[in-house]
């Protein structure tokens, strides 16, 4: 049974995106989906997995959702409307080549983008995705977003009524509109892993299932746009980030600084990965953000100790970093990397600059970098100020209770 | 199908146009709706000044005061009905649009179909 569950899992976007394709619903296609895979678990069992599961699964979404037309009295108006969708889509646009062969065309892509479509609430795209990519169920996605499972299916209801009312498309764009839409699409992805990895709230710090989720979604996009290299460095930044997962944590769930982390546990094989998307990222083209990212996560993974980081190098990708998606925080984390290079007092000086810009005024790490600056300074009133400004403002249990052991670390040292 | 594009604006210079397009850009974006056969219909509203409101309480009573609907920031100055296949091209003959440039602002809004 494993083996089918894995199978459902893989196939279970491909035929949704290959549904709504054809049919232009994404309701129905989401039920007759569902459908085909209640048949499967009844069927397989019994008579053995097909030798072609996603083309046994599609050809039975189909003939449900024809019945299901059949007995709806919009079938002829509904049928109408497929018809002209197909003779305008372009051929060539719709079937993506895929490596199992032509019996189920990976119309996921589009899917990517009608989930990201910028018409849709930010939250709601990635509500979106992951129910109709990443195929969790509207409770699970409630439960990675720590909302009830009634508002997260009235916001799934919602962007669909969207989708369905105003007639977003279904369709990778084309020319200009290309290049403005897919930082969408990455986006959305990224918000997923960000929220694994860094949890907005709640007992855990991180969420590796989401972040998981997140990895696999992008290993799609990039089998789907292999040569986008700003899919590459996102795939990239991920790995090199995802592979600290394992030390990011004590034994009891405890927060453990990059500093502190037991460099051993560093996934190797995730790291090889990510610097071999790095180099493709950042050749042949002008870097993009997600690039040069991956770039200075990669050179923290190579280092055996802080001490021994390429400080100055890290320094200048965020000099690169600043010019391409110039924020606070990107300017928050050159100045602490500017510490490691030039020492604390340098580091504390560019921070100081940043203490006006409203968008760190409730940001956690700002108060706690200023803190950590402090505390090395051996200025530790200021420290223990700047922590409880910190503590006040973190959300996650184990970085609260980081700060306060810090707190109890600096009030040691007063007395 | 049909969509509506509401023309807003809130900054209006003396001639009760938007500032950062002329009658020359509206008369070209008019001309280019029509030809590329998606123009249903359209109009340009009068100056906001001429705008009367009416409410009707729960007694029936009615209640006419002079401007627009007060809770209204942002007035409306015309509007498009075109036909076009989905929203995406919708979003981009919204983007062409005069009143769109600047501290204008078209918002898109589908058309119910009642009939299929």
């Amino acid at each position: 049974m494993a083996s089918i569950e894995a199978v459902f899992r893989e196939e279970r976007g491909r035929l949704l995106a290959s549904l709504v394709g054809t049919f232009g619903d994404l309701d129905l296609a989401e039920d007759v989906t569902g459908d085909a895979i209640e048949a499967a678990l009844v069927r397989w069992p019994a008579d053995g997995v097909p030798a072609k599961p996603g083309a046994w699964l599609l050809t039975t979404a189909r003939r449900k959702a024809v019945d299901r037309l059949r007995r709806d009295q919009t079938f002829a108006a509904k049928l109408a409307v497929m018809r002209v969708d197909a003779e305008r889509a372009e051929p060539g646009v719709l079937a993506i080549a895929d490596d199992r062969g032509a019996e189920l065309p990976d119309e996921r892509l589009q899917l990517f983008f009608t989930c990201a479509h910028p018409a849709l609430l930010a939250e709601d795209r990635i509500a979106l995705t992951l129910r109709c990519l990443a195929g969790l169920t509207t409770a699970e996605v409630a439960r990675a977003f720590l909302v009830p499972t009634a508002t997260m299916a009235k916001r799934i209801v919602r962007a669909k009524r969207k989708i369905k009312e105003n007639r977003i498309p279904f369709r990778v764009p084309q020319g200009a509109e290309w290049a403005r839409r897919l930082p969408c699409v990455l986006q959305v992805v990224y918000s997923i892993f960000t929220e694994g990895y860094a949890a907005s709230s709640g007992p855990h710090l991180q969420r590796a299932d989401l972040a998981g989720e997140a990895i696999r979604l992008t290993r799609i996009l990039h089998r789907l746009l292999p040569g986008e290299r700003d899919v590459a460095g996102l795939l990239a930044l991920l790995l090199l980030i995802h592979a600290r997962r394992e030390a990011r944590c004590g034994e009891s769930g405890e927060f453990v600084l990059l500093e502190d982390q037991d460099r051993g546990r560093w996934d190797r094989a995730m790291i090889e990965e990510g610097r071999g998307l790095v180099h493709r990222a950042l050749t042949g083209g002008p870097p993009g953000g997600y690039g040069v990212q991956a770039a200075i996560a990669a050179l923290h993974d190579e280092a055996a100790d802080v001490a021994t980081t390429d400080w100055p190098q890290i320094v200048s990708l965020y000099d690169v970093l600043l010019t391409i998606t110039p924020s606070p925080v990107v300017a928050m984390n050159r100045a602490a990397a500017v510490a490691m290079r030039d020492g604390p007092e340098a580091g504390l000086a560019l921070l100081d600059e940043l203490a006006d810009e409203p968008k760190l005024r409730e940001y956690h790490p700002f108060p706690m970098a200023r803190a950590d600056l402090l505390h090395r300074l051996g200025r530790p009133a200021e420290a223990a100020e700047s922590y409880r400004r910190a503590l006040e403002l973190a959300r996650t249990e184990p970085e609260r209770d980081h700060l306060r052991r810090r707190l109890a670390a600096v009030a040691r040292e007063q007395n | 199908m049909k969509y509506l594009l509401l023309i807003n604006t809130d900054a209006v210079d003396e001639n009760g146009g938007a500032a950062e397009c002329t009658v020359e850009d509206w008369m070209a974006y008019d001309k280019e709706v029509r030809e590329a056969g998606i123009w249903v219909s359209g109009e340009s509203l009068a100056d906001l000044v001429t705008a009367t409101t009416v409410r009707v309480d729960e007694n029936g009573t009615p209640t006419v005061t002079d401007g627009p609907f007060a809770e209204t920031r942002e007035l409306l100055g015309g509007f498009y009905v075109i036909d076009v296949p989905d929203l995406d091209v919708a979003l981009d003959w919204a983007a062409r649009c005069p009143g769109a440039r600047g501290s204008g602002a078209v918002v898109v809004r589908p058309v119910a179909d009642f009939g299929a």
